[in-house]
Order: structure tokens, then sequence, then C-alpha cells
């Protein structure tokens, strides 16, 4: 699988005209998805795209953060896609759409307010796909070194020699 | 010079375990001149080795051996496999441990006395005092080079002690400082002063805070008289027909069965291994496990009231930045029923980075309403709680013969459910918590269930009279003269204190008692 960014050849305008698929990512060609501002593509080798773009905007709605790139959001699922791991979740999410289907969506992706999406993830969170890819997006989402400076967090200080005269006691507020 | 003892040297010392108890045992036996082998089921790692990111560094030194939960504790739900974090390692979770080094308060020697009976509390007093521990917690404020201690000064506070002291001198605390930490604020015992670097929990990469590894084992090991077997697991202490120790059975690194002959056996292995390696030693003399006459092996099982509050504000704090540990109140560790709980607890700043709050601040939670709480977390300040709780019977490590580790040994079960003292006082910490932050300005507090347990205390309990109890007042188990347990499963009762400053005066001691018994020949 690749993971790739706006430079890898394909236009804004070229993915938006294959897409088909609303939400987080878009499914933009045979085992190929993209994000909905071309910024990163994922090509995938074993489960279906349209899988992968459920998953992504699954683990968006599980962990919403508004300023985080959806890419991180696929570097956290993209594991998933192998041999082993496709069935449960080709399964898990055809349960998912489904569940929407029942209440009048088109797919899951298809309920266009988190709040709906939330709800259909609500009635199915003690579920064992459910936790799996909870579980899995705590490390998955928020250990990728790249996510962290968008939260403010620094990571390791010991290379720059601690904080002892960078900022450690620096609190200007109280 | 670093020795090397021969399997079949019957003279030994064998210590079964590196860290607070064992690995400071070590050096002060090999000090005085006595030989010591040193069991250690985890490998050596330094400084230079230790890892700057939580779950890089978790994998590295956490002891993840296959163990199981039980009881209404919530780590049994949210961590099941994991219900204890410490480290497997040479010198054992001192590599992890915040630094806190707190003298017990004279009354939590005597808990039944000054508490009473309370129900479903097994209540004791230690046969020790504070009087008898004072000279040998001094010694131990030496060693760890405590601040606020002697005449070393206290460490600077950061931006969470900051946070922290403001909203406590609000509510009128009194007792609020930046604790008194094995953490060198100057140069110390040729070791470096803190640099603020943070990570305090993945082992200091400037060797600033003190931990066995790099003190007390190569001390140890310069005299000759110590030698540390890394890799090494124990399985079985075996014993003779007259019912003393002999030698200790163990699985080095290949996983072959090996066997380290023994003067005098002291086990250290911690609070879930040292109770789980009596019982997997039991044999046709001793059927329930060894030094378990008293059926006490296991029982009382304590991890303190812990609990976390953190607290969003509408400005940055940084808490990560520098000490993890950086700074306690004190004023409510006193023991006053009338809050409507026995003992007392402590608040101390606590931070995680991002990827351990993202795993700890609400298990399971998902949503914005957690997720927009990560999304502060540039402006979120942490205290965590550590009280005292009530020693259970029924809380207690036992062999789980359907799960078996590596080696094929029964697992340890560790069943867990709070008293409703713990209950209570644990409420009352994050009433007191939230309104410390609530003084300062915070926007949202968060009281956050206890993590998987760093204090682990109480299996194997000193008791004055044999039938309560399972060692003595020098660690000595009362059923077998040259058997003792050096570690914190030798507390009676467990303070609202970080133990690990007891535990440490408590092997310093215990060295001494060793000593002087086998020079007398009596063991």
């Amino acid at each position: 699988m690749t993971l790739q960014n706006s430079r890898s050849g394909l236009t804004r305008r070229q993915l938006l005209a294959r897409s088909v698929a609303a939400g987080a990512a878009l499914v933009v060609g045979p085992g190929f998805i993209a994000g909905n501002d071309a910024a990163w593509a994922l090509e995938t080798t074993a489960l279906k795209p349209e899988t992968m773009a459920t998953l992504v905007q699954m683990a968006r709605d599980i962990y919403p953060h508004d300023h985080v790139p959806t890419e991180f959001y696929v570097v956290a699922v993209k594991g998933y896609d192998t041999p082993e791991a496709a069935p449960g979740i080709e399964a898990g999410i055809a349960a998912l759409d489904a569940a929407a289907q029942g209440k009048g969506f088109s797919s899951y992706i298809g309920a266009g307010w988190e709040r709906d999406r939330v709800d259909l993830l609500r009635a199915m969170e003690d579920s064992a796909f459910f936790q799996k890819i909870r579980g899995g997006l705590v490390t998955g989402l928020y250990n990728q070194k790249a996510v962290w400076p968008l939260f403010g967090y620094e990571g390791e200080s010991f290379s720059q020699g601690g904080y002892i005269e960078r900022g450690f006691d620096d609190i200007n507020w109280l | 010079m670093v020795a090397k003892f021969d399997q079949t040297d019957s003279s030994v010392v064998v210590i079964i375990g590196t860290g607070a108890g064992g690995g400071v045992l070590a050096n002060e036996l090999a000090q005085k001149g006595v030989k010591v082998v040193a069991l250690e089921a985890g490998g050596r790692y330094l400084p230079e080795d230790y890892v700057n990111d939580e779950w890089e560094s978790f994998g590295q030194l956490a002891w993840l051996d296959p163990r199981t939960t039980s009881g209404d504790w919530r780590v049994a739900r949210d961590f099941s496999g994991l219900p204890a974090w410490i480290v497997k390692a040479v010198g054992g979770t001192t590599t992890h441990w915040a630094g806190a080094s707190l003298r017990f308060q004279d009354h939590e020697w005597k808990a039944l006395t000054t508490y009473g009976r309370v129900d479903g509390a097994n209540l004791l007093d230690w046969p020790i005092d504070g009087a008898e521990m004072a000279p040998w917690y001094d010694k131990a404020e030496t060693k760890l080079g405590v601040t606020r201690t002697g005449d070393r000064p206290g460490l600077p506070g950061n931006n969470n002690y900051k946070v922290l002291e403001k909203g406590a001198l609000a509510l009128g605390y009194k007792e609020v400082h930046t604790g008194r930490m094995a953490i060198n604020s100057l140069d110390y015992d040729n070791r470096m002063a803190c640099q603020q670097t943070g990570f305090c929990f993945q082992g200091c990469k400037w060797g600033a805070k003190w931990s066995a590894a790099y003190t007390e084992i190569p001390a140890g090991e310069a005299t000759g008289n110590l030698e540390v077997r890394e890799r090494c697991h124990a399985a079985r202490i075996e014993h003779d027909d007259s019912g003393k120790v002999t030698g200790v059975v163990y699985f080095d690194a290949e996983g072959k069965e090996q066997r380290q002959a023994a003067r005098v056996v002291c086990v250290a292995g911690n609070t879930i291994e040292s109770p789980r390696l009596l019982l997997n030693s039991a044999s046709a003399m001793f059927p329930d496990g060894l030094a378990n006459s008293s059926g006490q092996v296991g029982r009382n099982y304590m991890r303190h009231v812990t609990g976390s509050v953190y607290a969003v504000f509408d400005k940055p704090v940084r808490m990560w930045r520098g000490t993890t540990m950086a700074g306690i109140i004190q004023d409510e560790a006193r023991n006053d029923p009338t809050r409507g709980f026995v003992g007392g607890y402590e608040l101390e700043t606590l931070s995680l980075g991002l990827p351990f709050m993202a795993a700890f601040l609400d298990p399971g939670g998902w949503g914005r309403e957690f997720t927009t709480a990560l999304d502060s977390y540039e402006n979120m300040a942490g205290m965590w709680i550590v009280g005292e709780d009530m020693p259970q019977e029924t809380n207690r490590v036992t062999l789980n013969s359907e799960v078996k580790d590596q080696f094929g040994l029964p697992a340890p079960n560790v069943n867990f459910s709070d008293h409703p003292n713990d209950i209570a006082m644990r409420n009352h910490a994050y009433k007191q918590g939230m309104a410390i932050y609530n003084a300062v300005g915070a926007t949202r507090t968060f009281p956050t269930p206890p993590y998987p347990s760093t204090h682990n205390l109480g299996t194997n309990r000193m008791s004055e009279n044999p039938r309560d109890g399972v060692v003595n007042k020098w660690g000595q188990t009362h059923d077998i003269p040259n058997l003792f347990i050096s570690d914190g499963s030798q507390f009676t009762t467990g303070a609202a204190e970080n133990p690990t400053l007891t535990i440490v005066a408590l092997a310093i001691r215990q060295a001494d008692h060793i000593a002087r018994e086998m020079s007398a020949n009596t063991i």
C-alpha cells in the first residue's frame, strides 16, 4: 500500500471527477481513495476502497479532531488493509452500512450529520468490531509523532537539553 | 571487579529482584562483605538506553508477562491483562518511579490502633514504629539524595506545579511545596542535577533521579561481592527436610532451568511476583506455599487510593515540561475521620504525554466529550491522588491455573475491589482536586480513574504475631528463618505516602539484620 501526497500526479480536479463517495475520504478508482482536498491518497490492496473510505470516516467519528487532517486517520487504520484483517473489516463495515440503511440512510457515509453517524456507532459500541477499531486508534492515531504538534505536545526534549532553559516555568497568566 | 559465584556455592545470599528493595539490599549486603547473587528477570538498561517516548519506553521496560485480573476495579475492565505498571529490568521500578520520597506519618505505623476496627478491612499495626524507623529513614534519604532533607534544596517548580500551588493556596492549604524528591536539585553522588526534561517515568536520561540501576547495582558490583544475573526468572524456592530454604530454581536468558544454592533467600520481586513465587514453591511440607502458615500470602493486596484530576484552562500550561511529579499538597494527608473516611491522601502533580493521556484520561472513552479534552491538551494541568487504602483479605494475588507464563508457570491473578473507605477518600480527593483547579479558572475538570497500579503493597504482610502475617519486624518469614521478604509486599498497611523511601529504609535495616545474624550463625 502507498500513502501519497498531492504530488502523486493526480490533480484535485481529476480526483474529484473520479470520486464515488462523499465523506472524509473519496473513492477515486479501483483500489484507490484520496482526501477531499487531494492532500493525500491511498491505494488499497485487500480492502475495497469504499470500505477503507468508510473506515476512515468511522475513525474520525470515534476520535473527531477538527484540526487534524484526514491523512492521520488514514495512517491510523491503513494497517487493516491486509489479507488477514480484511474479512473482519469488510464484515464490520457491511454491518455498519446495514445499520445505517435500517435508519433510512443510503450508507454510513451517506448519513450527513456526525450526530447520526455517532448514533449508529453508539448502538454498536460493545461489539468486538467497534472496540477493535477504537482500541487500535488510541495508539494508531495519538502515537503518531507527526500529529503531536497539532495538539501542542512537544515530545522528547532531552536532545535539546530539557526545558531548564527553555520554559519549564514560563507560565505567565496565573 | 564483578563477582561470579558457583551455582553450588551454598554460602551466598540469593536476592530475587533488584529494585528499591532487592537492589538496595544487594548493595548494602555486598558493602558489608556478604556474598550475593541477585536474580533479575529483566535486562540491564542505563540512561543512554532510555527512550523518551511513552509507548516505546513502555515496550522496553514494562513487566508484560501474562497476568489476569478480577474484582470490581475498573482496571480489570479497561486493562485486564495489566494490573500493574511496573518495570522488568535491572533496578526494577526505580527506573520508572517519579521520585517522591516521603516518610510515613507516625500514626500510620499503627493503623489499627489509630483508626480502630473498620468493617471489611484487615487493619493491623506494624510491629515497628516511627521512632524505630527514623535512623533508617535518615540513611535512606542520604542514599537517595532526597530534596528538602539534610541540606539539599528543593527543586524549582514547573508550570504544572505553579498552577497547583496557586489553586492550593487559594483554598487555604498550607503544606504546598515542590516535594521531597529523589531527584537532584544540585549535583549529588556523582549524578547531575535535574534538567527539567520530563519523562521521569521513562527512566531519567540524565541520571538526576535516583535509580538502583545506576547507583546501588554498580556500587555493589564494585565490591566484588555481588553478581547480578540478568534475564533470570525465579521459578521456585527449594527447601530441605528441616524446612530451611536451600536454593532457587530459575530460568536463564535462554529459558534453561538452573539452580542456585543459597544460605539465605530474599524475595523482592514486587507485590505481585513475590507472593506468586511463594505460592509456586508449594511442596509436600508446605502445600499452601512457602511461609504461608498464616494463610496471608497473597492477601491484603493494596494499591493506594489513586486517581487523577486533570483540568483545562483558557491558556497554555504545558504540564509535560519539567519534573513529572513537580510538587505536592500534604494538608489532606492527616487522619481526620470527620471527612468521612479514615487515613489521608497526598495530592501530587502529574503529567502524561499525549499518547498516554489518550489511553488513560478516560479509558474506553470516545466521541467529542473525549476528544475536546485532548484538543486542549496544551492547556491542561494534572495531579495524582495517593492515599491510604484499606487492606482487605479478599484483595489478593492468587495463581491462575488456567493461564501460564512463557515458562509454563501459573500466572498471577490480581483480584481487587475498592473498600467503601477507599471510595469515600477518592471522592473527597476528586472534589478537592477539582476545587483547586477551579480556583485558578479551570474551564473544565476531569476526575480521572486510577491507572494500572504502580504502588503494589501488602501481599506478604509484616506482623507481630505469626498468626496475622507472613514476616516479622525484620522482613524474616515467621515460618522459615532463612527466607526474607525485602520489597513492598511486606507492608502491613499502606499509609498515604509513596512507598519507595520506606521500602529502601526497610532494606537498609534488613541488610544490617541479615549480616548480623549471619555473623552470629543464627541463619
